[in-house]
């Protein structure tokens, strides 16, 4: 192995497959079940400790089928689906895997469902919009910068990326973190901040980001007659640059916000979702109604969208072309940073936009590029079919989809569902 | 520090497996970009097939080794064509998008477990290369000295088989660019409604000039996978593709020798920088690390970033390249 591989292998000197196991009581307290047995065959064994936490160390990067030994489970516990005794951990270069083995109180209730049940089908469709919305955030933003510059921003994953990160940074650490100078002075400048301040400034820190790198980078190509396939190439060197920059400030490890971990499902109508998604899920409908809102009926809404149409019509009648793009740009980082804050529930890592970098693609190609209406249209349909897809092939996989989705809109509709066929040129 | 070793590392990467491999991939990546202006953003893909073109078939299949090269080529040639029939009709930015994401598809698909009985996951594929090293001319495990280098026979087989092909390859793609068809492909290029208007297919020739680039790039991904005798699905990420696109700009698009001469300044770069940096004195080391993290780990991490920046910066002031002329370079003029 050289190369790349060497660099990713550095991290792991230490790696494992770790877990804390656990289940609610009937009061809904958390209770820690110490003295189960879990195995990884061939590799070796832990029994959880008082705070029900395992680990079982591993050589290397690859996947493992850990065994939960069901037999050393206390007498009224069990696995709640029974059939999720043994699973695979994909342990990567970077950190010590987690599994979940989901416990409850009494027997397991899970029995193994058909495929195609309805209720599967139903929580597939809500987890579908759950990532439409949270991508149609990321996507907007994409395709208003292509509609008013005809760039296609490949770094937009970063500035989802960004959000993440900042939101993380703001909730754990404060400015302190970055600038010893401050300890001493109020939150946010001396220390952490609640989760739902750090969302809104790490909004104004991708507003700022957007802002800086079109006025820094692409403005002055612009000015200085860079050409647009020129300019695509500069935001793929500007996308790989910021990624490591995460990594080297931010490390190759995986972390979670201070707030909002991991929480207990609710259940309606056979349906699960967490009080946290939901909530995620109404800000993103929100933020998206007044987004549509916005560009239909503020003054800079509509000139947002009538540079998209026709940059020359929107410059002779008045508007000032560069204030818009400077607009856009900041507009998109902030729709961008509160995707990637709600993105990095699960885990805040460096390399969180660039995995979804295919689905906001395919998110905007399928709406049609440049429209930012399609790209909300496309972000939903794009989530609900990554999702269904699991019914067919292994979720590792889903995120293909979007490839073939992306492909079957060239195919058949280039233009995109709302796009103008002259756009496609 | 060791200035002696850090200049002798260096001097062996200027001709080393890296720049080899990379410099290849980068001929291929000519012929789409630099020659037809086709903005291919997953390079890496093409070597991804290329790599399990051969592992797969020679280690599971059981096919002989050389079938299993020949097979890297339909298979090259087969995903240009997959990527191609959707995107060649639109504007190039398309052809940008499904590459990327096509790409980064193949590696997923590559390091899932459904795949694993054929790709094997995460841990990939090896020994299927016996057969390359049972006719090296070369004794495998001894040394050879040329002036101050000295190579392992095994390195040193590949190394000259991986140079023939590459200059083979160099020497190929000028004569092609040569013919009435390169000549169709630049005009392309500069014009492609211009070359419309005089009869030529666009399309075929746009399909063409992916799939010799792609049997390109397959062909780099091969020599890759052989002389580490092993494939690893995680290899070909994106930025590989992306340090192929600088190795290109470096050394000028559509020039025939630049992937060769960007190959050979990108790796003496970086093996120079991390090299320096690694020699430094404690004291420095400690003083940097603490001032700006600099660990060994954020080291390696280096090389990425002085990537991004440069592919960023050429494409900004320098797309012809540190050789090439303004009159042959695609990127600027659309």
């Amino acid at each position: 192995m050289a190369g790349a591989q060497t660099a990713a292998a550095q991290i792991s000197d230490d790696l494992g497959v770790i877990g804390q196991l656990q289940y609610q009581d009937a009061n809904g307290n958390k209770v820690f079940v110490e003295g189960v047995e879990l195995t990884i065959d061939g590799v070796g064994s832990s029994t959880t400790d008082a705070e029900g936490k395992f680990r079982i160390p591993v050589s290397g990067p690859g996947e493992y089928e850990i065994t939960l030994n069901i037999e050393t489970l206390p007498s009224g516990v069990a696995l709640k689906d029974a059939t999720r005794g043994t699973i695979v951990a994909n342990v990567s270069e970077n950190n010590d895997q987690r599994v979940i083995f989901a416990l409850i109180e009494g027997d397991s209730t899970t029995v193994s469902e058909s495929n195609f049940s309805a209720r599967r089908i139903g929580q597939l469709t809500l987890e579908g919009i759950k990532l439409g919305l949270y991508l149609a955030m990321a996507a907007i933003g994409l395709s208003l910068i292509f509609g008013t510059t005809g760039l296609v921003n490949f770094a937009h994953a970063e500035m989802v990326t960004w959000g993440a990160l900042m939101t993380y940074f703001f909730n754990v650490y404060g400015l302190v973190g970055a600038i010893g100078l401050l300890a001493g002075f109020p939150a946010p400048l001396g220390g952490p901040v609640n989760f739902i301040l750090a969302t809104m400034l790490s909004m104004v820190a991708g507003a700022v980001l957007g802002y800086l790198l079109n006025r820094v980078i692409f403005r002055t190509s612009r000015d200085a007659g860079v050409s647009l396939l020129a300019q695509m190439v500069m935001t793929i060197g500007l996308s790989i640059l910021l990624r490591y920059l995460f990594v080297y400030f931010f490390g190759g490890k995986y972390r979670s916000y201070s707030e909002y971990g991991a929480q207990r499902a609710n259940v309606f109508f056979g349906l699960e979702l967490t009080t946290r998604d939901a909530v995620a899920m109404a800000i993103s409908v929100v933020v998206l109604v007044v987004v549509g809102f916005g560009l239909t009926t503020t003054r800079t809404g509509r000139a947002m969208r009538a540079v998209s149409d026709s940059r020359d019509l929107a410059e002779s009648s008045g508007i000032n072309v560069e204030r818009v793009i400077a607009q856009v740009w900041m507009f998109g980082g902030a729709l961008a940073a509160l995707s990637g804050t709600f993105f990095g529930f699960d885990t805040v890592k460096w390399e969180l936009g660039t995995r979804i970098l295919l689905l906001i693609f395919a998110a905007v190609t399928l709406g049609g590029l440049g429209t930012s209406f399609g790209a909300l249209v496309g972000a939903l349909i794009v989530g609900i079919a990554i999702n269904w897809s699991t019914l067919v092939i292994d979720p590792e996989l889903k995120n293909m989809t979007a490839l073939f989705v992306l492909i079957l809109a060239l195919l058949l509709r280039p233009q995109g569902i709302l796009g103008k066929k002259q756009r496609i040129g | 520090m060791d200035w002696g070793f850090i200049f002798e590392r260096t001097f062996s990467a200027m001709i080393g497996v890296e720049v080899m491999v990379y410099a290849l991939a980068a001929v291929g990546l000519n012929v789409h970009f630099g020659y037809t202006g086709l903005m291919n953003f997953g390079q890496a893909g093409f070597m991804a097939a290329g790599a399990y073109g051969i592992g797969v078939t020679v280690y599971w299949m059981q096919w002989s080794f050389w079938w299993g090269v020949l097979f890297v080529f339909v298979y090259g040639a087969v995903l240009a064509l997959l990527l191609g029939i959707p995107t060649l009709r639109l504007r190039a930015d398309y052809l940008s998008l499904v590459t990327i994401a096509a790409a980064e598809s193949i590696r997923l698909l590559a390091r899932s477990r459904v795949m694993r009985p054929i790709t094997g996951g995460v841990e990939g594929v090896n020994k299927f290369a016996v057969t390359f090293y049972d006719i090296s001319p070369f004794e495998l495990g001894k040394f050879y000295g040329f002036g101050p280098f000295k190579y392992l026979g095994r390195d040193l087989w590949v190394l000259v088989v991986g140079w023939t092909i590459l200059i083979l390859a160099t020497l190929m793609v000028q004569q092609l660019m040569r013919s009435p068809w390169g000549r169709t492909l630049r005009a392309i290029r500069e014009d492609e409604d211009a070359a419309r208007a005089l009869g030529k297919n666009v399309y075929y020739y746009k399909m063409q000039a992916l799939m010799v680039g792609g049997l390109i790039g397959a062909a780099a991904g091969c020599i890759q996978s052989i002389q580490k005798s092993s494939v690893q699905a995680d290899t070909f990420n994106s930025v590989i593709t992306f340090t192929i696109w600088t190795i290109l700009i470096i050394g000028g698009p559509a020039r025939v020798w630049s992937p060769i001469v960007g190959s050979s300044i990108y790796w003496s770069l970086i093996v120079f920088v991390e090299n320096t940096l690694r020699q430094l004195p404690a004291g420095t080391r400690d003083s940097l690390e603490r001032a700006i993290e600099l660990s060994d780990f954020n080291i390696s991490m280096l090389r990425y970033i002085l990537v991004g920046a440069g592919l960023m910066l050429l494409a900004r002031f320098r797309p012809q390249g540190i050789f090439g002329s303004r009159e042959e370079m695609a990127l600027d003029r659309r």
